[in-house]
């Protein structure tokens, strides 16, 4: 019989309702994983009992003869971004620690109320800042993955939802939570072999969910597979009228509009995406997903998306704008951590409060942030990147005249070692093929399409028109049923 | 772009991030490096161009001017990591 931690959320989900084991039986596994996997560094805090009372109520519910809630049975993974009421919640911060909230967050209520429990709060880069997941106060987390060259280096699970992306390829959980600003969804399911969806900005609230960059975060579903992933977003997607970027629009049934036929559909090949000293094995397997969407019925056409390379300066003046001001809450007035030296005024509390509170990439990003807005500066660099974002996001309406769907590489390597990428000039980059679509508000999907010579995975981005999040979902699955990606990682820890 | 170890402090002294002069000098390098990397976007011709406000259409709603919660003094102090007869409590600010 196969291990119950090896079925994904539809399994688990038609397995509850039929019988064929209980959702007790699917927590106590999935809560054992998470117990043995410590060497992962994945969750920052376990929450079984949260797990196990969900799958106690689904059982109950079952048993009473009563129609069971969409994800009755299904533990999950919550990125520790996300306000859990009851629960500690980090950011992965140590300004932070200790903080437990009395309220939840909008995404991880939705989930629990459609029957999910919570198996615990996954690691992160700090603040979500971060592609590697070395910037958590908590310590690196380790993708289950090794290089198949002999050697045992420790891989990064990309970022920023980096213990998301670890707890689902290890089988600690079958899907989890992901927020995306620049690509912390898609880049970690690319380094980690699973499936991971940024919908359109505004179909999933923030509201709960510690910000980063307000007019990029958006939370996302992240899974082993492009169902999954439906499933997920269907739970976590709809308005919310505490958020004010929400969108006022009923959630699709993405589940059961999933088709992989790409007929009558054209697939647009972003010329400017060949990007100078992309490894060959990039380039291939890009390749081969176009051969892939053509054998799914496609049509094939290159787009033009002029301002390409001026995405990721841009990113990287407008997030960090952003940080700056959503992380001037953190002062140790209101909640989390104080620090108070003898003597000290108010200036001086927030001042020493804040410097031991951040790590050092949340404090450049701070810096960098402060220092764009600063007078004299506002204008040459804040407002610019402002315009150059108008220009991507017309650039991709200009794509939209001729394609459907755009078909990217998602990340220009597969995982990295970790201690490996050390400038942090050089860690930004690889977010190229993630961030234009992020500060275009789009539909985004990661899916994994294969694996390079040294045994690790890679995966290919669809982005897609704004709530076109079916389009996506749907060629997301016929590269899904095409690349039939089985490998999987060899249990280690 | 070149940023001095001041202006890195100053930054920081706007930011209420308090960094020692060994820190600013670690931080210079790596804050003209990114600065100058994100100087390219001056290559671009924004003339007429309206810098982005919103990423996806959408409608400004506005609610009833009306408290919706309220009674919830012991939710909101309850992180506070100082609180004091109902108020949160900072170090003295008038002399």
């Amino acid at each position: 019989m196969t291990e119950l931690t090896d079925l994904g959320v539809a399994a688990i989900r038609d397995g509850v309702r039929s019988g064929a084991f209980s959702a007790r039986d699917v927590a106590d596994a999935f809560v054992i994983a998470v117990s043995k996997a410590k060497a992962l560094n994945a969750f920052i805090v376990e929450t079984p009992d949260h797990a196990v009372a969900a799958a106690k109520r689904a059982d109950a519910a079952r048993a009473a003869g009563e129609v069971l809630a969409p994800l009755a049975g299904v533990p999950i993974g919550m990125k520790d971004l996300f306000c859990t009421q009851g629960v500690q919640t980090t950011a992965a911060s140590h300004i932070l620690e200790g903080f437990v909230p009395t309220y939840e967050s909008t995404v991880s209520g939705k989930l629990w109320d459609a029957g999910a429990g919570m198996l615990g709060k996954l690691n992160l880069d700090q603040f979500a800042m971060g592609s590697s997941n070395e910037t958590s106060f908590f310590g690196n987390v380790i993708s289950p993955w090794k290089r198949n060259d002999g050697g045992n280096a420790a891989l990064a699970p990309g970022g920023s939802s980096g213990g998301s992306s670890a707890a689902i390829a290890a089988r600690l959980c079958p899907a989890a939570t992901g927020t995306d600003t620049g690509g912390s969804i898609r880049q970690p399911a690319a380094f980690t072999g699973i499936s991971g969806i940024k919908p359109t900005y505004g179909r999933c609230s923030r509201w709960g969910v510690v910000a980063f960059a307000s007019s990029l975060d958006q939370p996302g579903p992240m899974a082993r597979d492009v169902r999954d992933c439906a499933i997920m977003l269907e739970a976590m997607a709809g308005f919310d009228p505490k958020d004010a970027t929400s969108l006022e629009l009923a959630v699709p049934q993405w589940e059961a509009g999933l088709s992989p036929s790409m007929a009558g559909k054209r697939v647009g090949i972003p010329k400017e995406y060949r990007v100078d000293g992309m490894p060959a094995e990039i380039e291939a397997l890009w390749s081969q997903g176009i051969e892939w969407m053509r054998d799914a019925g496609a049509e094939i056409v290159e787009v033009s998306l002029p301002h390409t390379r001026y995405a990721l300066p841009a990113y990287y003046i407008i997030a960090p704008a952003e940080a700056s001001s959503n992380l001037a809450r953190y002062d140790g007035v209101r909640y989390g951590q104080r620090e108070l030296p003898d003597g000290a005024n108010l200036q001086d509390m927030y001042a020493a409060t804040r410097a031991a509170g951040f790590g050092p990439e949340v404090k450049r990003r701070i810096l960098i942030g402060t220092y764009v807005l600063s007078a004299g500066y506002y204008d040459a660099y804040y407002t610019q990147a402002q315009k150059v974002r108008t220009l991507i996001a017309q650039d991709f309406e200009k794509a939209w005249e001729t394609c459907d769907v755009l078909l990217t590489p998602t990340a220009p390597s597969a995982a990295f070692a970790l201690g490996e990428v050390a400038d942090p000039l050089a860690m930004y980059l690889n977010d190229v093929f993630t961030v234009p679509s992020s500060l275009a508000g789009l539909p985004a999907m990661s899916v994994p399409g294969g694996l390079d010579a040294a045994g690790l995975p890679l995966g290919l981005q669809i982005i897609g028109r704004p709530l076109d999040e079916q389009g996506v979902l749907n060629a997301g699955l016929a590269i899904e049923q095409r690349a039939g990606f089985a490998a999987r990682p060899e249990v280690w820890w | 772009m070149s940023v001095e170890p001041a202006t890195v402090q100053r930054i920081a002294s706007l930011a209420r991030i308090a960094i020692t002069p060994e820190e600013a000098a670690r931080l210079a390098p790596d804050l003209s490096n990114i600065l100058g990397w994100i100087e390219q976007l001056g290559e671009v011709d924004c003339a007429g161009v309206e810098p982005m406000t919103a990423v996806i259409p959408n409608r400004l709603r506005l609610r009833d001017d009306v408290v919706t919660d309220g009674d919830v003094r012991d939710l909101v102090l309850a992180n506070a990591p100082q609180a004091e007869h109902g108020f949160f409590a900072v170090p003295k600010v008038i002399e």
